[in-house]
Order: C-alpha cells, then sequence, then structure tokens
C-alpha cells in the first residue's frame, strides 16, 4: 500500500488521516452510489405497479399521514444529530460522539418501531405481500430501507463500542464517519419514499 | 412456508440418466482424489496460507482464472452435448427438458462464470502492476469477491447433480421461470448463484475503480495509463451502477418464488414484462462489462506486438467514455418484440445503432496501430488479429439486429444466436485468451508454448467459423433458437451438421490449449528476468514472477503511456536506484473471505431448498464474520522489512546469473 | 482548508432547518393545495431533489475527500437511477398512451 504521507488538498480531520481511511471514504461513497441504483430499481417496480391493487387496499386506504410524518420527523432529526456526532468528532470530544450518536440510534430504534407497528398494522387489515403487486413492491421497497436502517443501527452501535475501547483515533474516526454517511443516506432515501410512496399515494 | 419446514424435493439426489450418473463419479473421484493428495503430501496447511486466506491481487487473479478455465471446460461440454443432439434431425441424445436445461445452464455458466471471472482475473493480475500499485484499494475486499464468485459458480454447478437444473434460459424469463409453471429448485439455483456471485462483482467494480483513482504510481496521470487499465475503470464504472439492477430483480424473483409476493406473476397485478425490462438494464451493460476489457487487451497486446504506440490513444478513452454511458440507454433492443409502441422502438433502434460508432472507431485505431508497424505474430497477437474480422461479423450483424422492424425477423432465430456468439467468442473469449497468454509469463516465469498453441489456436478460429456461419444462415432460414431438435423436411440439416463439426473442432482446440498449459509447466524454459515480449508498460519492469509487494521501490518516471518502452530508449530503468528501500505496509493475509463465503453457501443452499432455517442461519454467519473482522481490522497489516527486500532482490539476481 | 471551518454547529443547523422547511412545503402542497395531480408531482420531486442535495452539501460533506470524484460517482449513480426509473415508467406505464 501506498505512502503515508498525506496528500496536499487532504481535509485535516482525523478520519482523513491514513492512506486507508482516504480510500475507504472514497469507497464507500462509491457504493452509496451504487446504493443508488439498487434502490431506483426498487423505486422503479414499485411506481410501475403503484396502480395494480388486485381489488386489495390502496395506498390512499393505508397510509396515515400523521404516521408516516413522525417517522420522517425522527429521521431527519436523526441526521441531524448523526451530523452533530461527526462535528464532536473532529473536535475529538468524545463525550459529545456519545450523546449525539446514542441520540441518533434511539431515534432511529424510534422509526424503526413505528415502521414495524405500521407493518403489523397492515397485514391486520388485510394488507400482505401476498395481497397484490402494489403491496409487493411497496412491502420490499420501504422494508429494504427499514433492513438498511436496522443494520445501520447494529453497525454504529458495535462502532461505538469500538470508540469506547479504543478512543478517537484515526482508525475509529474514519469507521465512525462511515457510519454517519450511511446514516445520512439512508435519510436521503427516506425522503424519496415519503415524495413517491406516501405522498404520491395520497395525492 | 414456515421457518421449520424442511420439505424434500421431488428428488433430491439426481441419478436418472447416464449423464448425470457419470458426473456423480467423476465429481466423487475427484474430489477424493484431491483430499487424498492434498493430505497425503501434507499441502493443507499451505494452501490455507498461501492460497485461501491469500489477498495478494497476483494470487486472486490465478484463481480466478483457474476456476474460468474450468467453466469454460463446463460450459463447453454443455456445448458439445447440445451440438451433438442437433447434428442430425431427430436425434435423441438429449430429450426436450435435458435440452432446457443444457441451453440454460451453458449460457449462465459461459457469461456469468467464464466471461466474468476470465476478465476479472486478468484484471486483477496485470491492473496493479500496470499502474504501480502494490495490492488493490482494498484486498480482503477482494479475496471475499472471489469467494463469492467461487461459492456462486458452485451453487449453480451442484444443480445439476443434487436437486434439478435451472430450465429457463439465462435470461430466466417470467412467467414461464416463475413458481406457477416451473416449481421446483432449478430457477432457486439460478437465482442465487447469481445473486451470491453478482454480490462479489459490484465489490470488485468497487475495488477497482478506488484502485486505479486513487493508486497510481506518480507521473501517471490518467490519459498516460495503460488501455487495459482504462477500459478496466470504465467497466468497474459500468459494474457498479448496473450490478445493483441485478441484484433487486433476483431479489425479487425471489420474493415471488419463496414468499407469494407478485412482481412478476400473472395474477394479482404482477407484471411479467417488468422481468425483461429490468434483466435487460442490467443485461445489455453486463455484455459491455464483457467486451470492454477485451477491447483494452486487444490495444495493449497489438502496440506491443506491432511495436507501436497505440494509435489514437484518446478517440479511444473518448469512445470507452460515450460507450459507459450509452451503454445503459439501449436495453429495450433485446425485446423490440415484445408489444413496445413505435416510439419506444424508434428510440432505442437509434440509440443502439449510435453505440455501435464509437465501437468501430476502435476498429480503426487498432488497424491503424499496426499499420506500417513491425509486426509479430506470438500467440496473444495472433488471437488479436483474429479477433478484428470476426467481432466485425458480430458488430454489422449487431447492426443489423439494431433495426426494429427487421428485428421482428431475426429475433430468437439461430442468426440472433451467431451474432452473440460471434462478439463473444470473438470479441470476449479470444480476448481473454490473448490475455492469458500475455501476461502468463509475468504470473510465471514461462510462456506458453508457441507451437501447440499455434495448432490449438487454428483449429478454434476454423471451428469457430464452421460453427457459426452456418448458424447465420440457417437462422435466415427461419431455425429458432432453443429447440432441441427439427425434422428433416424443414432443409436445416447439412448446415446444423456442418455447425456440430466445427464445435467440435473447436473442443479439440481448447484440449490443446489446455495441453499446452500442462506442456509448457512440465517443459518450457524458465526466465525471471520480467520482459519476455520487449513489453511498454510498467508490469514488463519488475521480475516474473513478481514479489508479493510487486514493487520495491516505487517507479519514478513515468512520462507518458508508454512509460517502460521510452525509458528502455533513454536507456534506463523505471527505478531511481539511488533511493534507499524502505520498509513496504503490506496488509495480512485474512479468513475473513473464505469462512464468509462458506457461511454464504450455507445461506444459498437453503434458500434453494427453501429451508428457511438454514438460510437464515447462513445469513446469520455472514453478518457474524463481518461483525468479527471488524473488532480485528486493527492488526491487519505488516511491514515487509527492507532485509527481506534486499534478499528477494540477492536472490533474484542470482536466478538471472545463473541462467546465462 | 476554509470550507472546514464552515462545518460548524451553525451550519448542521441550517441544513436541519432547510429539511425541516423542504419537507412540510411538500408535505402542504401535496395535501392541502388544489393544484393539479402532474403540478403536484413535479414540485414535490424538485422538492425531494433540493432535500438530497441539503443531506448531501450540510451533513455528508461531499465537498471534501476525493471531492470530483466523489461528486462525479453520485451523480453518475444518478444518472442511471432516472434511466432507470424514468425508462421503466416509459416503457412498461405509458407505452399504452402511444399510438398502440
Ligand atoms: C456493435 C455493437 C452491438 C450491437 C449493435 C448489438 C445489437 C444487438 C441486438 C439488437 C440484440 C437483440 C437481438 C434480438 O434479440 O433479436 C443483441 C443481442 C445480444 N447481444 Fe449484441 N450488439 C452489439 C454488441 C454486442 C457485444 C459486444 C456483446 C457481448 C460481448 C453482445 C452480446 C449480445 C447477447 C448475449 C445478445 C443476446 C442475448 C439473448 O437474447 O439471449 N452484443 N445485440
Ligand atoms: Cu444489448
Amino acid at each position: 500500500m501506498a505512502s503515508s504521507s498525506v496528500p496536499k488538498g487532504t481535509p485535516n480531520f482525523p478520519e482523513y488521516q491514513t492512506e486507508e481511511g482516504r480510500l475507504k471514504i472514497f469507497g464507500f461513497w462509491v457504493f452509496l452510489a451504487a446504493e443508488v441504483v439498487l434502490f431506483s430499481t426498487l423505486f422503479a417496480t414499485y411506481l410501475v405497479l403503484a396502480d395494480r391493487t388486485a381489488g386489495g387496499p390502496t395506498g390512499k386506504e393505508l397510509f396515515e399521514v400523521k404516521d408516516f410524518m413522525i417517522e420522517t420527523m425522527l429521521l431527519l432529526t436523526s441526521s441531524f444529530t448523526c451530523g452533530l456526532a461527526v462535528l464532536e468528532m473532529r473536535k475529538g470530544n468524545k463525550k459529545g460522539v456519545f450523546i449525539w450518536m446514542i441520540a441518533t440510534l434511539a431515534m432511529g430504534l424510534g422509526f424503526l418501531g413505528m415502521e414495524i407497528s405500521e407493518f403489523v398494522a397492515y397485514v391486520h387489515e388485510g394488507a400482505t405481500l401476498q395481497t397484490s403487486a402494489f403491496l409487493s413492491g411497496f412491502f420490499v421497497l420501504v422494508g429494504t430501507h427499514g433492513a438498511h436502517v436496522t443494520l445501520g443501527v447494529v453497525w454504529i452501535s458495535l462502532v461505538l463500542t469500538q470508540v469506547a475501547k479504543r478512543g478517537l483515533t484515526p482508525m475509529t474516526c474514519r469507521k465512525l464517519f462511515i457510519g454517519g454517511l450511511y446514516w445520512h443516506f439512508l435519510d436521503v432515501v427516506w425522503i424519496f419514499i415519503f415524495t413517491a410512496v406516501y405522498l404520491t399515494g395520497l395525492i | 412456508m414456515g421457518l421449520f419446514n424442511f420439505k424434500m424435493p421431488e428428488h433430491f439426489i439426481i441419478m436418472n440418466n447416464p449423464l448425470i450418473i457419470g458426473a456423480w463419479i467423476s465429481i466423487i473421484l475427484v474430489s477424493v482424489g484431491i483430499v487424498f493428495f492434498v493430505t497425503k503430501y501434507k499441502k493443507w496447511g499451505y494452501l490455507w496460507r498461501e492460497w485461501f486466506t491469500t489477498v495478494d491481487h497476483k494470487k486472486i487473479g490465478v484463481m480466478y482464472i483457474l476456476a474460468a478455465l474450468l467453466m469454460l471446460f463446463r460450459g463447453g461440454f454443455d456445448a458439445i452435448l447440445m451440438r451433438t443432439q442437433l447434428a442430425l434431425p431427430d436425434l435423441k441424445v438429449l430429450d426436450a427438458q435435458h435440452y432446457n436445461e443444457i441451453f440454460t445452464t451453458h449460457g449462465t455458466v459461459m457469461i456469468l462464470f467464464m466471461a466474468m471471472p476470465f476478465i476479472i482475473g486478468l484484471m486483477n493480475v496485470a491492473v496493479p502492476l500496470q499502474i504501480g500499485a502494490r495490492d488493490v484499494a482494498f484486498p480482503v475486499l477482494n479475496a471475499a469477491s472471489f469467494w463469492l464468485f467461487f461459492v456462486g459458480a458452485m451453487i449453480f454447478n451442484i444443480s445439476f447433480v443434487v436437486g434439478g437444473s435451472p430450465d429457463a434460459g439465462w435470461t430466466n424469463y417470467v412467467p414461464l421461470a416463475g413458481s406457477d409453471l416451473t416449481p421446483g429448485v432449478g430457477i432457486n439455483y439460478y437465482l442465487w448463484g447469481l445473486q451470491i456471485a453478482g454480490i462479489g462483482t459490484l465489490a470488485t467494480g468497487v475495488n477497482f475503480f478506488v484502485t486505479i483513482l486513487k493508486m497510481r504510481a506518480p507521473g501517471m496521470t490518467l490519459l498516460r495509463m495503460p488501455m487495459f487499465t482504462w477500459s478496466t475503470l470504465i467497466t468497474s464504472i459500468i459494474i457498479i451502477f448496473a450490478f445493483p439492477v441485478l441484484t433487486v430483480t433476483l431479489a425479487m424473483l425471489t420474493f415471488d418464488r419463496l414468499f407469494g409476493a407478485h412482481f412478476f406473476t400473472i395474477d394479482a397485478g404482477g407484471m411479467p414484462m417488468m422481468w425483461a425490462n429490468l434483466f435487460w438494464i442490467w443485461g445489455h451493460p453486463e455484455v459491455y462489462i464483457v467486451i470492454l476489457p477485451a477491447f483494452g487487451i486487444f490495444s495493449d497486446v497489438i502496440s506491443t506486438f506491432a511495436r507501436k504506440r497505440l494509435f489514437g490513444y484518446n478517440a479511444m478513452v473518448i469512445s470507452m467514455v460515450a460507450i459507459s454511458g450509452l451503454s445503459f440507454i439501449v436495453w429495450v433492443h433485446h425485446f423490440f418484440t415484445m408489444g413496445n409502441g413505435p416510439w419506444i422502438n424508434s428510440v432505442f433502434s437509434i440509440t443502439t445503432m449510435a453505440i455501435a460508432i464509437p465501437t468501430g472507431v476502435k476498429v480503426f485505431n487498432w488497424l491503424f496501430t499496426m499499420y506500417k508497424g513491425r509486426i509479430e505474430t506470438p500467440a496473444p497477437m495472433l488471437w488479436s488479429l483474429a479477433f478484428i474480422p470476426n467481432f466485425l461479423i458480430g458488430g454489422v450483424t449487431g447492426v443489423m439486429l439494431a433495426s426494429a422492424p427487421a428485428d421482428y425477423q431475426y429475433h430468437n432465430s439461430y442468426f440472433l444466436v451467431s451474432h452473440f456468439h460471434y462478439v463473444l467468442i470473438g470479441g470476449t473469449v479470444f480476448g481473454c485468451l490473448a490475455g492469458m497468454y500475455y501476461w502468463w509469463p509475468k504470473i510465471f516465469d514461462f510462456k506458453i508454448n508457441e507451437r501447440i498453441s499455434k495448432w490449438a489456436f487454428w483449429l478454434f478460429v476454423v471451428g469457430f467459423n464452421l460453427c457459426f456461419v452456418p448458424m447465420y444462415l440457417v437462422g435466415l432460414q427461419g431455425m429458432p433458437r432453443r429447440v432441441y431438435t427439427y425434422g428433416e423436411h424443414m432443409g436445416w440439416t447439412t448446415w446444423n451438421f456442418v455447425e456440430t463439426i466445427g464445435a467440435y473442432l473447436m473442443g479439440v482446440g481448447f484440449m490443446l490449449i489446455v495441453w499446452a498449459i500442462i506442456y509448457s509447466i512440465l517443459h518450457e524454459k524458465r526466465d525471471r528476468s520480467g520482459d519476455p515480449w520487449n513489453g511498454r508498460t510498467l508490469e514488463w519492469a519488475i521480475s516474473s514472477p513478481p514479489p508479493h509487494y510487486n514493487f520495491s521501490r516505487m517507479p519514478s518516471r513515468v512520462t507518458s503511456a508508454d512509460p517502460f518502452w521510452d525509458a528502455k530508449k533513454r536507456g534506463e530503468t523505471m527505478f531511481d536506484e539511488n533511493e534507499p528501500l524502505k520498509p513496504i505496509h503490506m496488509p495480512n493475509n485474512d479468513g475473513m473471505p473464505i469462512v464468509l463465503s462458506g457461511f454464504m453457501f450455507i445461506a444459498g443452499f437453503g434458500f434453494v431448498f427453501e429451508w428457511l432455517l438454514i438460510g437464515f442461519i447462513g445469513l446469520l454467519g455472514v453478518i457474524g464474520s463481518m461483525i468479527w473482522r471488524s473488532f480485528k481490522d486493527y492488526d491487519a497489516d505488516h511491514y515487509v522489512q527492507v532485509d527481506e527486500i534486499e534478499r528477494d532482490q540477492a536472490e533474484l539476481k542470482a536466478a538471472l546469473e545463473g541462467r546465462s | 482548508m476554509s470550507e472546514q471551518q464552515h462545518a460548524s454547529a451553525k451550519h448542521h443547523i441550517t441544513g436541519f432547518v432547510l429539511s425541516l422547511l423542504l419537507t412540510f412545503a411538500a408535505l402542504f402542497l401535496a395535501l392541502n393545495t388544489p393544484l393539479s395531480v402532474g403540478l403536484k408531482l413535479t414540485v414535490i420531486i424538485v422538492l425531494a431533489v433540493f432535500q438530497m442535495l441539503v443531506q448531501l452539501v450540510y451533513f455528508m460533506h461531499v465537498t471534501e475527500g476525493s471531492k470530483i470524484y466523489q461528486i462525479i460517482s453520485f451523480s453518475y449513480g444518478i444518472f442511471v437511477a432516472v434511466c432507470v426509473v424514468a425508462g421503466s415508467i416509459w416503457l412498461m406505464l405509458l407505452n399504452g398512451m402511444s399510438m398502440y
């Protein structure tokens, strides 16, 4: 692997201090770009199938404004606190990192709780994966996002245990930063779910 | 569909056919033989340390190529069976069902488990050396890519003997591939084999993209990169943005089959056409993924053996960049006949014809590179020379197919079959072979024997044309693809018989290539000096095989796209010998990739048989391996000390002197 | 490095406020205005795109690190995403509206 000297123009932050850190952060951006396409395929399918309700419930009948707005607020706010955590990380303030990251995770869990109860409610109303093409598209699109959030919660928690043990080193900072990128990205995806699934479904 | 439902398919162990019994016997004999000899010679430790846990891109590349050759054998065997069945009318070598299975596995194996790994193997072998890097950006991920591919290929291949093969074509169109019309495990094998290998491929794309953009030697600007590296960069981009579509598409069909979803079903609002749509959004970029690296190989090989700089370097780069974008907006040409409106077909006809332009530009570049060159014709150059006319035939017939109204005539006929074989064999396979011959004396310290290889070459190329030119003709006479037999009265007999002869010649050609490799391992002259072809790019500036850290000093004199050639002309080396050696930072070997992939195998196998509990246990294992790795991430590397580098250099020097 | 100093708490708060504004604007437009369906869809999609840019710039620091390459990769992803979504809708849904 290449030299340890830091190239010109590299941000003066811990996560960028090693060659490995720089490569992994860039690599993660590329991965996120691939995730854009992954989700776009799910969106395309959902949008194509959205009117094919096969006599089952429609989006208008299922979606509750209050519920999905609370979910949206939880994710938006958690994205904000996650940003603050990264800010504290760059200041070298471990305590701040923990405060804001734990807040982030708590909101993430809140979001997941709401989403699961939303799904359970739908199933009780007779709206399952097997009911119609629309609902297959809905559950798999929103569920994939939910699975990503779950993974994000587990992953960031594990990184936090590493930070607790090792402190804010270039390596743990890189992991935190990448975890943060992932979290913000999931927020971006949610915004599109909010727009293309919930709002569009109610228009 | 409960978690604890372990239903058995109708036939778990397939034994109903002499071919399959033969496969069983050979699988058992070979496995027992391998285990016996490895144990007898106490090589398990060696295999584990040097291969199973390696993160060295060169070794990973060798494993890819080895696997690809094995798969070429498997896919080739399928092809021979099909051609035997079709040699004469109304033969009964294969029945209809068996024929369906064989063309399905043939197509899938050839594209996903032969062409892809062959190309990725060559990238692994050559790209880091060409850009002056000591490894790829993410070596452990690279190993994981390989093992995931390997597991995907294993899962796909065991379908032959356990549970039954997929039989809905390599395009796996629904509703045929849905659970109503094709229950059983065959299609699940397709879905999981491709899914697992595809994830590995996506990781490869990210890896090489980052490697090429961020790890080039000092002085190597983007426009000084060797053309194979450029083609790898562009291919990586296409992989990164095409493979996620495949991942999702396969997952959705899995949901349909395993959990009763309605993405592609006929009832409950599902939309079978959506499968074709999504499959080809991935599928067309995929065909460029397998051809662009071949273009890169031909460019490097042709300029090496014409002893000239590549003509039109910039035009080449621009046309590849154009292809990377265009390849995402032509996919509809694979289903012109599915009832799209005239607007749609017209637009996609035009984009398809447009993509032929940058492709055509390249042909002129190669011709002009050779113009007035001092051409030599060792094996890599032979394959490259054969490529140009053959690929041209494939490309021209592609443009014929691109015209939507005309495609109503050609579609799903043998004309189409011949088109894509001309591009895939004449382009990709010739390219892979050229690349293998070209870099073989870089990975190892000997060439592949020329005399045997020339025989192999001629048999293969003549056989290829004998096999596929008649396919255009019977295609025009109306012979549809994917039929398992035909009647005498159709008038296709003569050409079909000729095709079969051609196929057998190709088979002999392939066996001769294998023989040439074995012969060369035993007898070919050894040469470690590292520049057997009088090469032009960085990989030839180091010894063969290179030390595991590739470059003891970083190349420091890259001033053009042919840095080594220019340095040789100036009477210099690529390195500043006065610079003191420094310890080299290298990644440690890692067992995670193979362990993770082992769990992936369990998961895949479980889901194939719809044994959900086993599937989920496998997935938990996969996640567990990643977590485990994340915690031991902190000591994953080491330094190669200066005295070790010096020892390597001394040893090389002794070897070279011993030779002269 | 001046750009990096800007990445302060204030910067983040701006991003947060912007994202809230955009979200509620979309909600209001979609549910409480008499605009036509087509117009509503267009506007909320535009708002979502802005929201994405807010996240990318204010929270994800897309302009740091391998800035150019990061932006190019992400944009390429969006290009393909648009092809996939728009292409699929055109082919699968609007097809019936053309001449046959
Ligand atoms: C010169 C540029 C090319 C053009 C204009 C072109 C055009 C086409 C068209 C229009 C079809 C669909 C025909 C039909 O289904 O009736 C097709 C099929 C195909 N092409 Fe090409 N092609 C080109 C290059 C390539 C290359 C470079 C490859 C692979 C290395 C390739 C591989 C394939 C395959 C595998 C199929 C058929 C798949 C199937 O239906 O099973 N093509 N091509
Ligand atoms: Cu195509």
